[in-house]
Formats: C-alpha cells, sequence, structure tokens
C-alpha cells in the first residue's frame, strides 16, 4: 500500500512525529523547533546541506540522542528517553557498521537473536535467508563481511536493518559511498523495497536528485530548522524561499524589489531596472527586496524575435543527450542557464556560441520569492 | 654511524649471548668452557628448589595475568565514555604506573601492605575470639599476586584501549539499534573485538609477572619465584647451571612476547 501523497490529517496514522523539538550541543543548535509528522508506509526526506541538522533529527528518532526541548513521538508514545535498544526502530549508517567478526548471516540474524522471549533457530535462518533473498544476496550468508563489495555491504546493511519489520527505517546516507552508478541502482532497489514491504521509510540526504526521486515527501532543512516540507513536486513548483528554489533542481535568480501584489501575482523590478511579473511566493511583502526565480527549462530560447523576448548571446552550448544546455548574457539583466528540450531542437537547428538570440518565459513559470 | 649501532648491539646482546653459550660448558665454572654439554639443563631440572620456585612463578604469573586481562579490559572499556580533563587525569596515571621504576612500586607496596597488617590483624583476632589460631595476613603469595596485577594491569589498559580506539564507534550504536542492550553489545560486538587485544595483555602480564625480580624481592615474603632463587644462588657464585635457568626463562619470555606481537597484529588485519 502507497501513501497517498494527499495532505497528512489524520495523527493516528503517525508513525513518528516531532513537536518543538531542540538540540543543543553545548552553544550550537543543532536543531530548532522541529515539527514533522511521518505517516505509516511513507517515504520522507530530510534534505539539506552537511551541518543543517539533517542527521540530528535522524538520530533523536534512533534515540541516540536526546532533544533538549520538545517531544519526539513513536507510535503515539513519547520517547525522548527510551534507550536505543527499546525502540522499534532500525537504523542504516552511513558507514554501514557491519559487524567484521560475523558472517553475512549472522550479520542479519543479529536483531534477532536479542529477541525475548527467543525466536528458534529454523524461524531465524528461515527469516534471515528470506531477507537475504530480498535483497539478492541468497548464497552470500557464509560470506565473511570483507570479502563484499560496497554494494553487497550495502545490501547486507538494509537487510540486517529491514529483517526486525522495524515501525521505522531510518538510513543515514546510505547511498553516499557508492559510485554513480550503483547508486542510481541502489535507489531504484530502495524504492522497490520501501513498496513491497510497505515499512516507513526515514532517509537523509544531500543529494536533492536522490531526494526527489525516492520520496513522498521531502523535509528541506537549514541551520537546524525545517524550511519546507512538502511532494518533491510541490518543492520544484513551489518552493518557499530562494534557499530551496536553489537546493531543489537548478534555477535562474534575479534579485530585485518586490512590486505591487495582486491575486497570487507580483510586480518585480530587477536590480538593472527591467520590470517583471511572475506568481507571488508565499511571505512575500510589497516594496520589500526580492528574488525572481526561473527554472532554466521554462525559457524558451530561439533566433528569431519572441513576443515579450531579451535579446541575448548564446555563450556556451552544452550537449546532454536529451536536452541542451546553453548559457546566454543578456548585457544588463545577466546570464541565463536555459535547457532546451531536444524536440525543440527539431524546430530550429541548435545555437551556436557567439549567436544572437531572444529569450522569453511566460510569466507564471516565473516565481517571485522572498529574500532569505 | 653503523659501527655506532653495531657497538650498541654488540653491547646489548653479547652478555646474553654469552649466558646461552655457557649454559653447554661441560666444567662446572662459568668462565672456562670445556666442552659442550646439556648436563646442566637436566641438572638444573632435576633441582627441587628451581622446581619449586618455578611453580610459584608459573601460578603467581598466571593469576596475575588472568585478574590483570579481566580488570584491565572493564577499565579500558569504562574509560571509553570518558572524555575531558578527568580522561588525560586517568591517561597520564595509567602511563605513569607503567613508568615508575620496579623499586618504587616494590617498596611503596611494602610499605603500604605492611601498614594495612598491622592494622588488621588486631582487628582479625578480636573477630576471630581465638587469638592463638586466628588467620594472620602477610607478605607472600597473595601480596605478590595483588602488586603484580596493580602493575600488569596498566599495560592491559593501554593495549585494550589502543584496539578499542580502531574500533568504529557505530558498532556500537548498531549493536543498540539492533535491540541489544549494553551488557550484550559488549559480550557480543566489543569483547570478541578486542580479543585479540585482551590475550595479547595476558600473555604480556603473564611475562613481565614471571620474569619480575624487584618487585617480587619485596613483597614476596617468604615465597621465593624464580628471579629470587636465581639471585640468591648468584651469591654463592655463578654456576652454569644458572645460565642454563637463565637461557630457559630468556626463550620462554621471547616466545611469549613474539606470540602476544603476531596477535595484535592478526587483529589489526580484521
Amino acid at each position: 500500500m502507497k501513501y497517498d501523497r494527499g495532505v497528512l490529517n489524520d495523527a493516528s496514522t503517525a508513525v513518528a512525529e516531532l513537536r518543538h523539538v531542540s538540540k543543543r550541543f553545548g552553544d550550537v543548535d543543532a536543531a530548532r523547533d522541529l515539527n514533522l509528522s511521518v505517516a505509516s508506509g511513507e517515504f520522507l526526506s530530510f534534505l539539506g546541506p552537511s551541518g543543517c541538522g539533517k542527521t540530528t533529527a535522524l538520530r533523536m528518532l534512533a534515540g541516540f540522542e536526546t532533544p533538549s526541548d520538545g517531544e519526539v513521538l513513536i507510535d503515539g508514545a513519547v520517547v525522548n528517553t527510551l534507550e536505543p535498544f527499546r525502540r522499534p526502530v532500525n537504523m542504516v549508517f552511513q558507514s554501514y557498521a557491519l559487524f567484521p567478526h560475523l558472517s553475512v548471516f549472522d550479520n542479519v540474524a543479529y536483531g534477532l537473536r536479542q529477541r525475548r522471549p527467543r525466536l528458534s533457530r529454523a524461524e531465524i535462518a528461515e527469516k534471515v535467508s528470506r531477507t537475504l533473498d530480498v535483497v539478492r544476496l541468497g548464497d552470500f550468508g557464509a560470506r565473511r563481511i570483507w570479502e563484499m563489495s560496497g554494494g553487497q555491504q550495502q545490501r547486507v546493511a538494509l537487510a540486517r536493518a529491514i529483517v526486525n519489520e522495524p515501525k521505522l527505517l531510518l538510513l543515514d546516507e546510505p547511498l553516499a559511498a557508492l559510485d554513480r552508478k550503483l547508486r542510481k541502482a541502489m535507489q531504484i532497489e530502495l524504492q522497490d523495497l520501501q513498496r513491497q514491504l510497505g515499512i516507513t521509510f526515514i532517509l537523509v540526504t544531500h543529494d536533492q536528485e536522490e531526494a526527489l526521486s525516492l520520496s513522498d515527501r521531502i523535509c528541506v532543512m537549514r541551520d537546524g530548522r525545517i524550511v519546507q516540507i512538502g511532494t518533491p513536486r510541490e518543492l520544484y513548483d513551489a518552493p518557499a524561499s530562494r534557499y530551496v528554489a536553489d537546493f531543489v533542481g537548478s534555477s535562474n535568480f534575479l534579485e530585485g524589489r518586490i512590486g505591487r501584489i495582486t491575486s497570487g501575482h507580483a510586480d518585480f523590478t530587477g536590480v538593472s531596472g527591467h520590470s517583471f511579473s511572475g506568481q507571488a511566493g508565499p511571505g512575500i511583502e510589497e516594496g520589500a527586496s526580492g528574488t525572481l526565480s526561473l527554472r532554466p527549462e521554462q525559457i524558451n530560447i530561439s533566433r528569431r524575435q519572441l513576443e515579450g523576448g531579451h535579446a541575448v548571446t548564446v555563450q556556451n552550448r552544452i550537449f546532454l543527450g536529451e536536452h541542451t544546455e546553453y548559457v546566454v548574457r543578456h548585457d544588463e539583466i545577466g546570464t541565463f542557464i536555459v535547457l532546451a528540450s531536444r524536440r525543440a531542437e527539431d524546430r530550429e537547428p541548435p545555437l551556436d556560441a557567439g549567436t544572437q538570440a531572444y529569450i522569453a518565459w511566460n510569466p507564471d513559470a516565473a516565481l517571485i520569492l522572498r529574500a532569505d | 654511524m653503523r659501527l655506532y649501532s653495531l657497538v650498541v648491539y654488540v653491547f646489548l646482546y653479547a652478555p646474553i649471548a654469552i649466558i646461552a653459550l655457557f649454559s653447554f660448558n661441560a666444567g662446572r665454572h662459568a668462565s672456562d668452557f670445556q666442552g659442550f654439554s646439556i648436563q646442566w639443563y637436566g641438572r638444573a631440572l632435576n633441582n627441587p628448589f628451581v622446581m619449586d620456585a618455578l611453580e610459584t612463578s608459573l601460578i603467581v604469573a598466571f593469576i596475575t595475568a588472568t585478574l590483570a586481562s579481566i580488570l584491565g579490559t572493564l577499565a579500558a572499556v569504562g574509560l571509553q565514555g570518558l572524555r575531558g580533563p578527568a580522561r588525560a587525569i586517568f591517561d597520564a596515571l595509567i602511563y605513569i604506573a607503567v613508568m615508575i621504576p620496579g623499586i618504587v612500586i616494590g617498596i611503596a607496596t611494602l610499605i603500604a601492605l605492611v601498614t594495612v597488617f598491622d592494622v588488621m590483624n588486631p582487628w582479625i583476632e578480636n573477630l576471630w575470639g581465638d587469638a592463638d589460631n586466628a588467620p594472620t595476613l602477610s607478605m607472600g603469595r597473595g601480596s605478590l599476586i595483588a602488586a603484580h596485577t596493580m602493575f600488569t594491569m596498566a599495560l592491559v589498559i593501554i593495549i585494550v584501549r589502543a584496539r578499542l580506539g580502531t574500533l568504529e564507534q557505530s558498532l556500537g550504536e548498531a549493536s543498540a539499534d539492533l535491540y541489544a542492550t549494553p551488557l550484550g553489545t559488549f559480550r557480543q560486538v566489543t569483547l570478541p573485538l578486542i580479543a585479540p587485544a585482551v590475550l595479547a595483555g595476558f600473555l604480556l602480564s603473564f611475562t613481565f609477572s614471571f620474569d619480575d625480580f624487584i618487585i617480587a624481592f619485596f613483597v614476596a615474603g617468604s615465597e621465593t619465584t624464580l628471579p629470587i632463587y636465581i639471585f640468591s644462588s648468584i651469591r654463592r657464585g655463578v654456576t652454569p647451571e644458572i645460565n642454563a635457568i637463565g637461557t630457559m626463562v630468556m626463550l620462554a619470555s621471547l616466545v611469549l612476547l613474539i606470540v602476544a606481537q603476531l596477535i595484535l597484529r592478526r587483529g589489526d588485519r580484521t
């Protein structure tokens, strides 16, 4: 059963909850007033640069850190001071933290063997081999950890966690140590696994692509705070601030002053003096300084004059297969990155560097955001 | 420079080589080689005084090594959680314990134990009721084991701490995350991973205790360990028999030290 991407109002389905949670390490505020509710079966990501508090949030859910303020709830019960070994939660560590003195089988069986009353030997063997099959390591049970490749170790770490059928699976940058190709493959595996098992996943990552492709919801963090929570599409199409627009996907930004705001739209005057209009982002104020954000794929580029277009010079062209990326320069406004799809190029041959061209965009595609 | 190091090595090892060489002397004088023989080895092994002293030494060394490895390992694991100035103080104390000359430890332990015994013995007599048959605390095997354990425990702490330092911190967290209690984590993860260091610490403690003369001389009371026996027989003149005992002790110690090193190296590889 897949979590419905809609609203989360039903408190009874929340597997984990953070209520005004803060964590201080000495003088450092690692987490500030976090509020979050995670639904059963959901795949949620904490996204942010290193030091933004995402790992601290995860460690508070696992029980390795105790919040300085606020409440951490798992399954509706406050667990602030509950020791990690009493929580129905399992974690996949960034370093995997596999036990080097145990075989693959014994690593995976570790959690099951701690259960009281004890599980029978046959029961443990059955669960372990079934889980090893799930992560496609069926024949590797007798191997030692150091005989396994990085990707295989990653799967052992996953198996060791999911064999316990936790309420909540916490993943701390689990794919960071893998090379690009393997990471892609593991992302797909992770997603399949989550759908197959229906376990709630909470992933910590600094890789926006990973967060966008895997998550039902993303929680963007900065300096210990949650700056925006939403589905990948919401974050991409309606970022609440320049920070989110910059961190989720890539964007062109123009600095300037916010003009009149009317029914969801706003006027905007760039530092160059040019006037634009666009959709009004949340929390913007008339007369305040702001940012206009424009996704590269929302800009049309052509040799011919476009309606409301701006004359630019092509500075660089990068062929990306499905898309072509242009870097174009407007003498007054500045540099834009434009992503032209292959289909657009069928109509018009590619532009060479140095060519004069015009760019234009639908005013609705531009987003006026508050400066942050 | 090369010549200099050569001279240093000659100074270091020539006396040992001579002892080993003269242990095979057929004659009865230590300074005059009269042909090859292993009769002194047989003599030494048939000498009941030597065998008694050896037995005492082995028992003391074994109990010392066992106690030191258990206490030292627990101390090392306990100290893991310590940070800041308290940690620095404990570290310094441990290293000082290893560096303090044996004679200081010997005298200090002797004075401390004598003082304690003087206070305790009248008490025990009173509690016992029957003053003539009351047990009395005195110097002997117990005090020797106590002194050796104190000294070698510091060694075990240093070795085990070094090994603990190489372990990933997240292993303990992973174990706790997989529902193991702190004791379960110690038993199932920490102990197996530091076992090579504990074993090496055991062997080193055994060797140190077995070879120790200075501390034993002060606190052994009426007990005679092998080094004490050797010392007292030398006063009656060095015989090839002493050379044979010395050679055997040296070989045994060397083997134990090498084994300890090998165990530590193998432990590092996993």
